[in-house]
């Protein structure tokens, strides 16, 4: 990405949040919509622009699971893995994947292409298991199933889940 | 107004052929009819009503038919979509065991227009309230109704109603806590998502009862269609004047914004929630002092469930006395369930208090999913414990539940069968808490992880006899000096699990076997060679080439490569795979 663009999109979602008591979460979430992490150059200009120490913004960025530091794989892989699922055979799904793709929960493959995560539960529990590509949701998911999800996706571009959340009440 | 139409094939579930004929069956004869604009037809996934033939429910009239054939559907839509009659003999005669408070308009309206909720009775009790209500009135309407917190621990909302009342304060506010964080449970994210108004108002009702000019909305990330409906919900209201100042021509004023979660569990705890909307990490603090008194941004903040405010208006409109006809006890009113796991029907449901166990499971769930018996069932996610089928006759109430060990919880109830081990189900739950202790204060921190080494040596076969009296030692522990109700509850899976299936635990530790064939250290597979024909299907699916041998000499495994991943148990078709 371009470095004068993104500092734009920073400034403009801090212009937008600044007067707001207790902001940096939200803010944080519009960052991480956008781009699928928050980069460390952002939060090096969010600590200049909010007058805030870096180590606040890291103190919250590693305390919450759902804030990633690092870029992640073309493809969100999760597999849920809230109670429902776990009896219905999830832990068998991730192996699978693991198996398939040669990576373990939290990796990315060494294309860049597929990342595997581990996700608390989805509120879908009466599908289960379920697990989600890019935020689809696949439903009673067999073992079988995984290699034709997977090859489905290997040549699709990745859509982000709409950038805008909560913004404005 | 548009007609729709639900349908569901409530006998043979799965088979979506059936389904799918019916409806186009009935979309054609629609569109003969030239209706398809005015009727909407949907196929959906749970009606209400089970074993029942084709359910069809048409709205809004609100007819229920069941056991309804293909030729009965002209008829349908002849006399009662067209005509608005009902139809006698095609009428629904079982009598749901549900009975709908809170999602009462899930599923019924359209969540994103505000207009079906305001035809639903909506916005009606806070006009109520605002038109010859003091709040000392709402306050006793409450009490008289008896309903209690439904987020798990049932504290009375007009008694934390009262006590952020009495603080006296320049600013206040409401919190709605839609951090739905037990794994396997939902009811907060459909009631977020299917009705998202009831919720609003209920907040207005309460910011008007404590003084309050301000509410938030705390919600996952992980539920971005309830926030984008919530969102919509929000704006709607301001567009009518429901929010902001004057409401309803008088001096009251409300706002709310949203906040959002970022998948933390110990953020369903008040404290925690409270740090977490300040944009801080989520860490629980002491109490008292109370969020009622001192809360967001140390002002007096009440916060409830999304359960507990979509009952508010009802309450309000119906009455408190109303109210306190249902239910049991000590426990009044209504309580959604999450049913899960392996039963049969899967879905959300909302029964009197008081409804029996054995009735949800049996009679609305429709009993285990597979040939294998239920065991227990799970109540209260990571905070609660097991309940064994022996005692599914208990009645569900806060009291109740908490005498066999468990907790009311938020709501999630899991079913598990004969194939479920228990030590490992207790692992799964300490496993969660322990990732998601926030790690502030000792007893959780480490004792959750030395409970969880404890456990992963049971299961890997190397448990002793006197960890059994350990665990309960560290429960203790961490149940008395934990800091918040995270680590306080943690130990529940195992103290309830130890309580009924001690034997389960015994033959992991001593016999060094699971009875369930979970633990993969504590089992085998092992090829029956009397059954088995060589057609070397196991051996071409087995992942660790575990399986040697050929069509002509036949195949052994090898134990040693063994993952213990049962696709060789899955595949064979013959039987002739040995798990034990």
């Amino acid at each position: 990405m371009e470095t004068a663009e993104l500092k734009e999109t920073v400034q403009n979602i801090v212009n937008e949040w600044k007067d707001r008591e207790g902001n940096l979460i939200m803010i944080l979430h519009q960052i991480q919509n956008r781009y699928g992490y928050v980069p460390r150059e952002v939060s090096l200009q969010l600590s200049e622009l909010l007058d805030i120490p870096l180590a606040r913004i890291y103190e919250v960025l590693t305390f919450y699971h759902y804030f990633k530091i690092v870029k992640p794989g073309k493809h969100r892989v999760s597999v849920c893995m809230g109670t429902a699922c776990y009896l219905n055979g999830a832990p068998g799904l991730l192996n699978e994947l693991e198996h398939l793709l040669g990576v373990s929960a939290g990796e990315t493959t060494q294309d860049g292409l597929f990342q595997v995560e581990v996700v608390r539960c989805l509120g879908c529990c009466g599908l289960a298991p379920v697990m989600t590509v890019d935020g689809k949701i696949f439903s009673s998911v067999q073992k079988d199933d995984i290699a034709k999800i997977l090859s489905d996706y290997s040549h699709k571009e990745p859509i982000f889940s709409s950038g805008d959340t909560g913004s404005q009440a | 107004m548009e007609k729709r139409v639900f349908i569901k094939d409530t006998n043979h579930v799965g088979k979506k052929e059936r389904t799918r004929d019916f409806y186009t069956a009935f979309l054609a004869q629609l569109r003969e009819r030239k209706l398809e604009n005015d009727v909407q037809l949907i196929r959906v996934a749970d009606i209400g009503a089970y074993n029942q033939g084709f359910v069809v429910h048409i709205y809004p009239d609100d007819f229920l038919y069941s056991n309804v054939e293909m030729q009965d559907i002209p008829r349908m839509i002849e006399e009662s979509i067209l005509g608005g009659k009902k139809i006698d003999d095609l009428v629904c005669h079982h009598i749901s065991k549900q009975f709908r408070i809170v999602l009462r308009n899930c599923g019924v309206i359209d969540p994103r227009n505000i207009d079906e909720y305001i035809v639903h009775d909506g916005y009606q009790a806070i006009e109520k309230i605002l038109s010859g209500y003091t709040p000392e009135k709402v306050l006793e309407e409450l009490k008289t109704s008896g309903l209690r917190g439904r987020g798990g621990a049932g504290y009375p909302t007009w008694l934390k109603w009262q006590f952020t009342r009495n603080v006296p304060s320049d600013q206040k506010y409401v919190i709605c806590n839609g951090d739905e964080g037990d794994p396997g449970a939902y009811m907060d994210r459909s009631v977020l998502e299917g009705d998202p108004h009831s919720v609003i108002e209920g907040m207005m009702i309460a910011g008007y009862v404590i003084g309050a000019t301000k509410g938030y909305f705390y919600i996952r990330a992980e539920y971005p269609l309830a926030i984008e409906r919530v969102k919509n919900a929000i704006s709607q209201a301001y567009q009518y004047g429901l929010l902001g100042e004057n409401i309803l021509g008088t001096d009251f004023r409300f706002d709310l914004e949203i906040r959002l979660g970022a998948g933390a569990f110990v953020c369903g705890e008040e404290t925690a929630l409270i740090a977490s909307i300040e944009g801080k990490r989520g860490y629980p603090r002491p109490r008292p002092p109370y969020p009622s008194v001192k809360g967001l941004w140390d002002k007096p903040t009440v916060i409830n469930n999304v359960e507990t405010l979509a009952n508010i208006p009802v309450v309000i409109l119906q009455g408190g006395a109303w109210f306190s006809n249902i239910g049991t006890g000590a426990s009044k009113g209504t309580k959604v369930f999450a049913l899960t796991g392996k039963v049969k029907n899967s879905g959300l449901v909302e029964v009197p208090m008081g409804t029996t166990l054995r009735e949800i499971v049996y009679d609305i769930g429709g009993g285990s999913a597979s040939q294998a018996k239920v065991k227990a069932i799970q109540t209260g996610g990571p905070s609660g414990g097991v309940i064994p089928e022996d005692f599914l006759d208990t009645p569900v109430s806060y009291e109740s539940l908490q005498k066999l060990g468990s907790i009311m919880g938020s709501g999630g109830m899991i079913v598990m069968d004969a194939n479920d081990c228990m030590v490992d189900i207790a692992k799964f739950y300490l496993r969660f808490c322990v990732d998601e202790s926030c790690g502030k204060c000792t007893p959780c921190r480490v004792g959750g992880t030395q409970m969880l080494n404890l456990l992963e040596r049971a299961s890997e076969g190397t448990g002793k006899r006197e960890d059994i009296e350990k665990l309960k030692k560290i429960s203790l522990a961490m149940q008395r000096a934990s800091l918040c109700g995270l680590g306080q509850t943690a130990p529940n899976p195992v103290l309830s699990t130890l309580r009924y299936f001690e034997d389960e635990y015994l033959a992991h530790i001593e016999e060094k076997k699971c009875p369930a064939c979970r633990c993969g250290a504590l089992f085998r597979y092992s090829i029956i060679q009397e059954k088995c024909k060589n057609c070397g299907l196991c051996a071409k699916n087995c992942p660790a080439g575990a399986i040697l041998g050929d069509r002509e000499s036949g195949y052994t495994l090898d134990q040693e490569k063994c993952t213990r991943c049962g696709r060789c148990f899955e595949v064979c078709r013959l039987g002739a795979i040995f798990r034990g």
